[in-house]
Order: C-alpha cells, then structure tokens, then sequence
C-alpha cells in the first residue's frame, strides 16, 4: 500500500515538477523554434510513457502485493500483446525521429544568402572574424599565428586584407539575417555556445565546423564553452549582441581589419603582390 | 492468444557426468589469495571494485560541495574540481560497474548458474583479478603523484587531454592511460573465460534457452566488451605515444598559448570515434548484466515467470548486437559530418524498441503476480523507475537535432546518471541483497535494507530528476561554479545547494549498507540454502556457501527453464530447475 503510493506520487511529483519548473529554456533568439518544437513532441511522448509504465507498475504493487493464498498466474508468453506493444512503440519512436530529422536537415542546410563569419577558440578566450568588403574570408593556419596576428590570416592572401578582426571583444550581429558560423580552434576541442540561440557546434583544431542560424531578436547574450577545453574552460566568456542594421553597420564602421591591425608594411606586400589593384 | 509450451523435452536420464579436473588449493595462499576458484575471485573482484568505488562516492560528495556552495571550500579549485569529476567518471564506469557486473557477479554467478564446476580456465582467472588489481592501483597512484590525476574529464578528449591547460598533463594522463590498457588486459583473460564457460561448461540439459536471464545479460555483456575494449585499447596507446613519443596520431597542428608546437597531421575526432566505438557499447555492458538481474530478481520475488522470456533473450541479443552501430550519436556536435547525424539517430532510436520491450516485460512480470517486497524487489522497482526516465531522456538525446541545445549541458549529466548510474546501482544493490545468503550463508538486516533502498532511491531521484531542468536551462557541465551569466535565474543555485545535500544523504545511507554487510556477516540470521525458494541452480547447491567445485559429487542435471514459480497444481509455488519432471507429469501433459 504505502509502497504504491510511493511510486505513484514519484510519477505524480515529476509530472508537478515539470509544469512548475522554474528552471526552463531560455527564450528563443533565433530561428531553431523547430528545435524547441521537437523537444515539446519529445517531452509529451516520453511523459505520457513514462506516468503509464509506473502508474501501472505502482497499481501493480497495488493490487498483486503478496497475501495469504495468493498465488501467482502462469503466463509465460503472450505473443499477440507483446507484438502490439512492440508496434505501438516503432509508432511513438517515429512520431519523435520524423521530425527530427526534418529539422536536422534544415539544419545541415546552409541558405546561399547566408554571410560568413568566423568564430575562433583558445584558451581560453574567443575572437571573431568578418568578410570585409569582397564579402569572403581569407585563408589561414595555425603557423601564421602571432601576437601580431592572433588569428593566424595568411599574410599573402589578398581576400584576408580587409577581413575585420574582432580580437577579444564582443561579437555584433545584425537581426534577421542568416548567418553561417564557421568555427575554429588554435589549440584544444571548445564549443560556441550561446543558449538562446540552441545551435552549437564544437570547434576541432586543424578543421573548420560550422551551424547557421537567423537571429530572430535583438539582445544582448552570454557566449559560453560547451566542451571541456582545461582549467579555465568555465570562464571562456564573451558576449554577442544582436541588433539591428543601422547600429550594426555603426559599429561594424569602427572596427579594424587585418591589413589595418597587421601594419602598413603587409598593406604594401599585398598590394604589391596582388598587382597594384 | 498463443500460449507456447516449455519443456516439452523428454525426460533426460541421470547420465554419469564426467569429473572435470579442478586445480584444488593446497595452502591457504592459494585458497584464499592466489585462489583458482571463481567464487573467491569474484569476492576478491567485488571488494576491490567496492573499495575504489568508495573512492569515487567520496569524489562525488567533494564536488557536489564545490557546485553546491561554491567559494565555500577553499581546498577544491578549479583544477581539483575538474579532477575529481574525471576521476569519478572513470572509476564508477569502468573500475566499478564493469568489474563488478563481469568480474564480481560474473565469476560468482555464471559457474553456479549454469552448473559448471568452475570456470573453464581457472588459472587465466586468476590472473585477471590480479591485473585489474594492479590496474587499480596504478589508477589510485596519479592522486599522489607531481601534478595529480589527470582532469581531462573520463572522455579524455585530445587535444586537451595531454596539453598545459589541463591539470594531470605530467603523470596524471600517463597513469590513466597505462592503468587502461592493464585494465583491459585483465579484463580480456577474465572476459574469454565467462564466454567459453557459458558455451562450454553447462551441465547436462541446460540449453541456451534454458539459461536465466542473468546469463544471458552478463553473457551478451562480455561478449560486446571483447569486441569494444580493444577500440578503447588501440585509443589509449596511441594518445600514450602522442603523450610521450610526440607523435601525431589525434593531434593536429596546433599553438598553445602562443607557443607553435611541434604536432601535425592528426585528428582529434579519430580519437571521439575510437572513444566513443568502445564508450557506447560500454554503456551496454554496464545495462545488460543489469537488465538480466533485475528479470531474475523481479520473476522470483513477484512468484512468477518472466514474462516473454524468449523476447527478452532476443531483447538483449539485439540491444548488443544494435549498441556497436550507435557510437556517434556522443558526437552530434562534434564537427563530424553531419550527414552521419540522419544515420545515427535512426539506428539509436531503433534501440529504444527492444529496450522497450524488456521494460514492458519486467512491469507484465508484476502483472497477476504474488509480489513479496522484500529489499531486491524493492531495488527492482527503484531500478524499472530510474531505468525508465533515463531511458526515456536518452531519445532526446539520441534524436539528433534534440541534442543539439541539450548536448555537453547538466541534461546530459542528469540523463546517464539516472541511466548508467543509479539504475544499475539499484541493481547492483539489490542483486547484493539477493545473493547475500548463498555467499555467507545468512540474510543481510531487513530494517536497514529498507532504510537503506529508501534513502538511496528517493535520494537519487531527488539528485538527478530536477537536475535535467538546469541543462533545460542551458548551464553546461564540468564548469566548477556557473559564474555570472545573465540567462541564469538565481534560484538555480538554491536548487544546486538542494542537491548537494541530497547527495550527502544518498552517501551516508550508503555507510549503512557497508555496516550491514560486515555486521550480518557475523550478526545476520542463517539463511539456509534457499531462503527466496527461487528456481535457479545457484540456489541448489549442496553447501551453503558453495564448496569448492560447488556440486560434491554429481552435477546438477537441468530439466525445465529457469522460470517455474507458481506452476498451476505443483506442489510449491517454485521447481527447482534440476527437479525431474515425474512429480508434475501431469501438469507437464495439460499445461498449453
């Protein structure tokens, strides 16, 4: 009896929890809602099995606890409903899995207007990079990095001159317009992880990964990182703001590119070795 | 509905069995320490893993201080924090649980059950306890070494785990690593023993499927760890060489701290994939001797057979067989292709069905049964609950675009926990008190068994239910204190504060336990050969505890499956499964 109970209000109790948590996701700011939809899909199928299986269990307990004279049924196999549970089950898994990976591919799936940016980890701070005016990126690798060039542009790639260089400070997003992240590390595994914008996406040294999103909101928000980099991985912070797009290109205005922050004398090799253009 | 028959096997006549050749001990050197017998090695195995074990529940309260009250304690930083979770993650998945499962309960459970004398190559037995001892001890030395164990949390991801930013970079990683290959090394003699001996070494009439469930579980389980554990070992030299050699094998060309360094050319994400081929199946060695006990417990305290036993052999054959196509779905945010994503989400979310199936089993097992809640029962139940939710957590973040918000957050931490930790342990704990009284000969204290399953399972669930709610939220794991952040309402700590103190309860009942175990040893009510009149052959020994070669003179000869309770017109509500058919011939010829 007591038993029961106890099962039933652990059942009871987790549902109680889950409506009146205070403890819930962060408001949404970007265009991942899908994602946050799959998991409400997600939290009704697994709540509804989860109450069923230990309702019954606690009635179970209930109504089959041993007395006197009671004896056990002897069944061993029950072909029919063992099928019936298996196929209701594949149903339930499917209802979560389709539109799972429906959402995943929209997530793998770039839009072309999309504009690059470049997010960089080390430990333990983060630095970002713009396309400059030709809109695309310049090469790099780690052996270019100096203290002079933190992000290790190639020095002789033209399309990295005017790349904007944003060297621990905070990153500035415009609203509403998609943005592919491309993510990179100099030294150890670290994630861009910002939770209201639910996409992230480890950083690997030696490759780049990328997510995209559309910032749906203005605001400003905490960047953390998601994956374990050393001893001071809990206080890799940064900051990314997004606002809309007269404040952005305002401030987009006062930052430096790489030809500006690298010296006059990079300026003057590439333009010699791009042909005076 | 179809009822199926069970055996319906012709009677099998009491043959002359053979006398297998048993190594016999011949000082008390080699009876109790350089032991031959499996049921000592399982002793030795199961005290070793408790006491490491008690290792990491001490790390655990250490660092729930630190999460709980942080700044409180001046004695944990940053560095400890992070070493105290790795080697916490370490010790409970692969020194505890692993050895426990295979090594304890295997080795004391696989003989007994399927009638053998002893495992079938006693000396290699011996010889895996002794280096998975010195496993363990290699394991403990890195907290007294220059530097400390290692802090590259258990995953022991390159590049970090060998570089300057991670504490335990000079001997910490080393340590870790060489106790690794040891520990698979052992675990490899101890593992082909429990495989050969259960396709060996059964005594006449015991068919596979005539096997409990326990076997089945702990068989399946060694089998994937044979084929898992060598990924982990081939990962674990290769990071060595690139620790030590300088070679490149997971690292890339990388700066550290502004210094360029001399590596090139390697991958940090072979390393994940090797990990993680070895790390997912791991999660089912753990699961399926786990799965196997609990249906052997549930049928003999509930008086009734499993339920769909045969669906649950299949179960758990397929749930193996399925755990070495999932690995990847840890590494959806790893920057691996993300093509894989569609791959792996399918395959993990068709894992759910079996696994499924065996939780419906287990809850129809109750169903109609004359349930006795006695403390393996009640572990039980605590285990279907603990199991449940964390498997059910597990298809958010097996569905690949779910755990894209929720991966590396304290969801993920709460979700294993509840999965692979306290649902095994549950098991773990239970099983110890089901089998208590065959080892000793008497019955662990009923009251503080109780007191005991209560605190620990309502503790646990208090520990790790609210806390998927704090990953919901989006605070990450292995941070040693969450900082200022403005997407975290304050109460958060309040709730943190909540869960430390559960998890020092949880730890003290825990204390309990352990004076239980040494207080019944010598305090405890006899037992008799039989106490829970269950079926299996462990219960029909001759001697309680078993003696050496456990069957005197003749073996056992099985008749009937592990599961006859509550036979309709049989005398008592169970069979033996080496009691021959006569007496209930009748029965046998109505029965559908």
């Amino acid at each position: 009896m007591v038993v029961a109970i106890i099962l039933l209000l652990v059942a009871v109790g987790s549902v109680l929890f889950h409506i009146y948590s205070p403890w819930w996701w962060t408001p949404i700011a970007t265009n991942w809602s899908y994602i946050d939809h799959t998991i409400s899909i997600t939290f009704w199928i697994t709540g509804f099995v989860f109450f069923a299986v230990i309702a019954f269990m606690a009635y179970c307990v209930l109504r089959f606890h041993h007395k006197e004279g009671r004896q056990a049924h002897y069944n061993p196999e029950n072909k029919k409903l063992e099928w019936w549970l298996t196929i209701g089950t594949a149903i339930g898994v499917g209802a979560m899995l389709a539109p799972g990976l429906v959402v995943w591919h929209q997530f793998v799936t770039v839009p072309a207007d999309a504009t690059e940016i470049e997010v960089m980890g080390q430990q333990w701070s983060w630095n970002y990079r713009l396309p400059g005016k030709d809109g695309r990126m310049g090469t790099t690798d780690v052996r270019y990095v100096s203290s002079e060039n933190p992000l290790g542009l190639n020095p002789d790639d033209q399309h990295g001159q005017d790349d904007v260089v944003i060297a621990s400070e905070d990153l500035h997003l415009p609203v509403g317009k998609p943005v592919k992240v491309l993510l990179r590390s100099l030294d150890v595994l670290h994630d861009f992880y910002v939770p209201e914008f639910r996409a992230k996406m480890d950083m690997v040294p030696g490759m780049v990964t990328y997510f995209w999103m559309t910032p749906i909101r203005t605001g400003t928000f905490d960047v953390l990182c998601a994956e374990l980099c050393g001893a001071a991985h809990a206080q890799m912070r940064s900051k990314v703001i997004v606002e809309e797009e007269n404040d952005y290109k305002a401030w987009l205005e006062k930052q430096k590119t790489y030809a500006e922050l690298s010296g006059r004398s990079a300026v003057m090799r590439a333009t010699y070795e791009s042909g005076g253009k | 509905m179809v009822d199926v028959p069970y055996d319906r096997i012709a009677d099998v006549p009491p043959a002359e069995v053979p006398e297998v050749e048993l190594y016999h001990p011949k000082s008390w050197w080699t009876q109790y320490v350089f032991s031959q017998d499996a049921k000592v090695i399982a002793i030795q195995y199961s005290l070793t893993a408790t006491a490491i074990g008690l290792v990491a529940l001490v790390l655990s309260w250490l660092m729930r201080l630190q999460l709980g009250f942080p700044g409180t304690f001046s004695f944990i930083d940053a560095n400890q924090y992070l070493q105290f979770i790795t080697m916490h993650g370490m010790i409970m998945v692969i020194y505890l649980l692993t050895a426990l499962f295979l090594g304890g309960f295997g080795n004391y459970l696989i003989p007994l059950m399927v009638g053998a004398r002893d495992m079938v190559f006693p000396y290699v037995n011996m010889l895996s306890y002794w280096v998975y001892l010195l496993a363990v001890l290699v394991l403990a030395s890195t907290f007294f070494v220059p530097g400390g164990p290692t802090g590259a949390g258990w995953t022991l991801y390159p590049p970090q785990a060998i570089l300057s930013g991670t504490p335990g970079q000079d001997w910490g990683i080393i340590l870790m690593l060489s106790s690794l290959i040891l520990f698979i090394i052992g675990f490899t003699m101890g593992g082909l023993n429990y495989v050969v001996t259960v396709l060996q070494a059964r005594t006449r009439g015991m068919t596979l499927m005539r096997m409990p469930l326990t076997v089945w579980g702990i068989f399946t389980a060694t089998v994937m760890a044979l084929l898992a554990f060598p990924a982990l070992f081939v990962a674990s030299v290769m990071m060595l060489f690139d620790r030590v050699l300088g070679t490149s094998f997971f690292m890339p060309a990388l700066v550290e701290m502004g210094q360029q360094m001399k590596y090139g050319g390697g991958s940090p994400i072979l390393f994940q994939h090797l990990f993680w081929f070895f790390g997912h199946p791991e999660v089912y060695i753990v699961a399926l001797p786990a799965f196997g006990i609990v249906s052997d417990l549930i049928s003999t305290h509930a008086r009734k057979n499993i339920f769909g036993y045969r669906m649950m052999v299949w179960a758990i054959v397929a749930i193996g067989a399925l755990s070495f196509i999932v690995w990847a779905h840890h590494m959806y945010v790893s920057g691996m292709h993300p093509h894989f994503g569609f791959f792996f989400a399918t395959t993990t979310l068709i894992i759910a069905i079996p696994t499924a199936i065996k939780v419906y089993n287990w809850v129809l097992t109750l169903w109609r049964g004359d349930i006795h809640l006695t403390v393996p029962m009640l572990f039980a139940l605590g285990f279907i609950i603990t199991f449940v939710n964390g498997g059910l957590t597990g298809l958010f973040l097996g569905n690949v675009v779910v755990d894209v918000p929720l991966s590396d957050t304290m969801f993920v931490v709460a979700h294993f926990h509840m999965v692979m930790g306290v649902a095994p342990i549950m098991v773990v704990l239970g099983a110890i008190y089901h089998w208590y009284p065959k080892v000793t000969g008497r019955m662990l204290d009923d009251w503080m068994g109780k007191f005991h399953f209560w605190v620990t399972f309502l503790g646990a669930y208090l520990i790790f239910f609210p806390m998927h709610y704090i990953g919901l939220l989006g605070v990450p794991r292995r941070y040693h204190e969450i900082g200022e952040a403005a997407f975290i309402p304050s109460s958060t700590h309040t709730l943190n504060a909540f869960i430390t103190v559960m998890a020092l309860m949880v730890g003290f009942a825990q204390m309990v336990f352990l004076f239980n175990l040494v207080w019944s040893y010598f305090k405890g009510r006899p037992s008799g050969g039989n106490p829970w009149r269950a079926t299996t052959l462990e219960w029909q020994t001759p001697e309680t505890p078993p003696g050496h070669g456990n069957w005197g003179k003749e073996l056992p000869v099985v008749y009937r499956w592990a599961y006859d309770y509550s036979v309709p017109g049989a005398e008592q509500d169970f069979i033996p499964q080496n009691q021959p058919p006569r007496p209930t011939r009748a029965v046998q010829e109505a029965a559908p």
